[in-house]
């Protein structure tokens, strides 16, 4: 099986996750849901970051099942934060590299083309301290493509950022969704994001994938699951998304 | 008084190589635990820098003496006690300023929080790479403390290496015992001398240590 195959059940202190999903072989899915509903629990949980039982195939390989649980830096996954959390005592450069060099696999992903897609080059000698939110989030998206992941996860990349550095930040989320060859996970609330960057919307509700929000959103109100993914699909294929 | 100076800095040497080695896996587990337990050994790494010297050298000495059970274990390889050596002094000395080591470590570890560590797995290097790789370099200030802390303190003990070590020339005579025997002995004028050294070294240290903070101020703005 291709893509991604996953079920997770467990208890964190008072929070339950209850969630089974899975994903295309590629696209992004966005992870939508009211705080608290446990997105960000489920992304550290497929990261290998908080330990939960379940079962995880991506690319047909096995992550995790009821014998076996690979380690987070045995796992093909590449991790965007919602702050950059940069390595601060290595330059952007250095920060590109850490992963790249520590990866076994084939390089799919190459520097030039990253730091193209990203419009690093500017900025690769510089140090983290000194960039904006957003050149910090374009290179900490780097840094995780360049590791070869199967998988990327986003836990919601742009909500530290203001809207300036959003609108700055967007079209090269867009460029990377054209070039994305692998299923990418992109949590997020915020329905203009989403319209503009995800194929398919998952929903998630106090700790379970729910078909729809039991209190929908404003402005899709009325609509089902899929009718939404069919507008968000048509707004991004009509152009809605402008490029700079 | 060559000597004297050399032992004291060897031991001083010594004392911060292990004792970073020995505080560097107290401190991560300290700073990584969330058991309100842990501040049970928190307490007890603390102690040395409330007990009296003279409490601990008692103590250490007991537990270095040839009939301590501590010693059985090394009867085999021919050394029957630790007391009034050079190696005795060392453990002494670590134990002495263990604390010195174990919290400004701890310290850098928390305040670089577990998210960097995080990160370097999601980048495919194991535990230990993204120790030396990340934690390491991150909280290379919180080292560069503890060392200046725990060679300064080392040079101005005084209680515990008289009762372990007892003062030998030679062996375990340290600068600030020689000054105590010269003042005894009323030769002032060697005594200045010494004191003075140590007077002058200290204040480096502590100097040392405020530009090391200065820095890190610095670095967060």
């Amino acid at each position: 099986m291709r893509g991604v195959e996953g079920t997770f059940s467990g208890a964190l202190g008072a929070f339950r996750l209850e969630a089974a999903f899975s994903l295309q072989p590629t696209g992004i899915t966005a992870l939508s849901g009211p705080s608290g509903s446990g997105k960000t629990t489920l992304l550290r949980c497929i990261a290998g970051l908080t330990r939960m039982a379940g079962r995880l195939t991506v690319d047909g390989e096995a992550w995790q099942d009821e014998t076996s649980f690979l380690p987070t830096h045995r796992r093909p996954v590449g991790v965007v934060f919602q702050e950059a959390s940069l390595l601060a005592h290595l330059s952007v450069r250095g920060n590109l590299a850490y992963g790249a060099k520590r990866t076994s696999a084939k390089a799919d992903v190459s520097l030039h083309d990253t730091v193209d897609l990203l419009g690093l080059g500017v900025l690769l000698d510089r140090s983290p301290a000194n960039l904006s939110g957003g050149e910090r989030q374009r290179v900490a998206l780097g840094r995780a493509l360049l590791s070869q992941p199967k998988l990327l996860l986003m836990d919601e990349p742009l909500s530290s950022l203001d809207a300036g550095a959003k609108a700055e930040i967007l079209p090269y989320l867009e460029r990377l969704h054209r070039a994305l060859a692998i299923p990418a996970l992109y949590v997020s609330h915020d329905a203009g994001e989403i319209a503009r960057l995800a194929d398919r919307v998952i929903y998630m509700e106090a700790g379970r994938i729910v078909a729809a929000p039991a209190t929908p959103e404003p402005t899709l109100a009325g609509l089902d699951a899929a009718a939404r993914d069919r507008l968000a699909l048509a707004a991004l294929r009509a152009g809605l998304s402008p490029l700079a | 008084m060559a000597e004297v100076v050399w032992t004291t800095l060897r031991l001083a040497g010594l004392t911060t190589v292990l004792l970073l080695i020995l505080a560097t896996p107290i401190a991560w587990w300290l700073a990584r635990r969330r058991a309100w337990w842990k501040e049970i050994v928190a307490a007890v790494t603390t102690l040395p820098i409330i007990l009296p010297p003279s409490v601990l050298g008692f103590y250490l000495l007991i537990a270095i003496a040839p009939q301590s059970p501590l010693m059985t274990p090394l009867h085999a390889f021919g050394i029957r006690t630790l007391a009034f050596t050079f190696q005795g002094l060392v453990i002494g000395s670590m134990i002495y300023s263990l604390p010195f080591a174990v919290q400004p470590i701890r310290g850098a570890f928390e305040a670089m929080g577990a998210r960097p560590m995080e990160v370097a797995a999601t980048l495919r290097a194991s535990p230990l790479d993204a120790f030396f790789t990340v934690a390491l370099p991150l909280c290379r200030r919180g080292f560069l403390t503890a060392a200046i802390l725990v060679f300064a303190h080392t040079i101005g003990e005084f209680g515990v290496v008289l009762m372990i070590g007892g003062g030998i020339p030679g062996k375990t005579e340290v600068i600030s015992v020689r000054i105590y025997q010269l003042v005894e002995s009323l030769q002032y004028g060697e005594a200045h001398r010494l004191a003075a050294g140590v007077v002058a070294f200290s204040f480096l240290a502590l100097l040392g240590l405020l530009l090391i903070d200065r820095r890190t101020d610095e670095a967060v703005k």
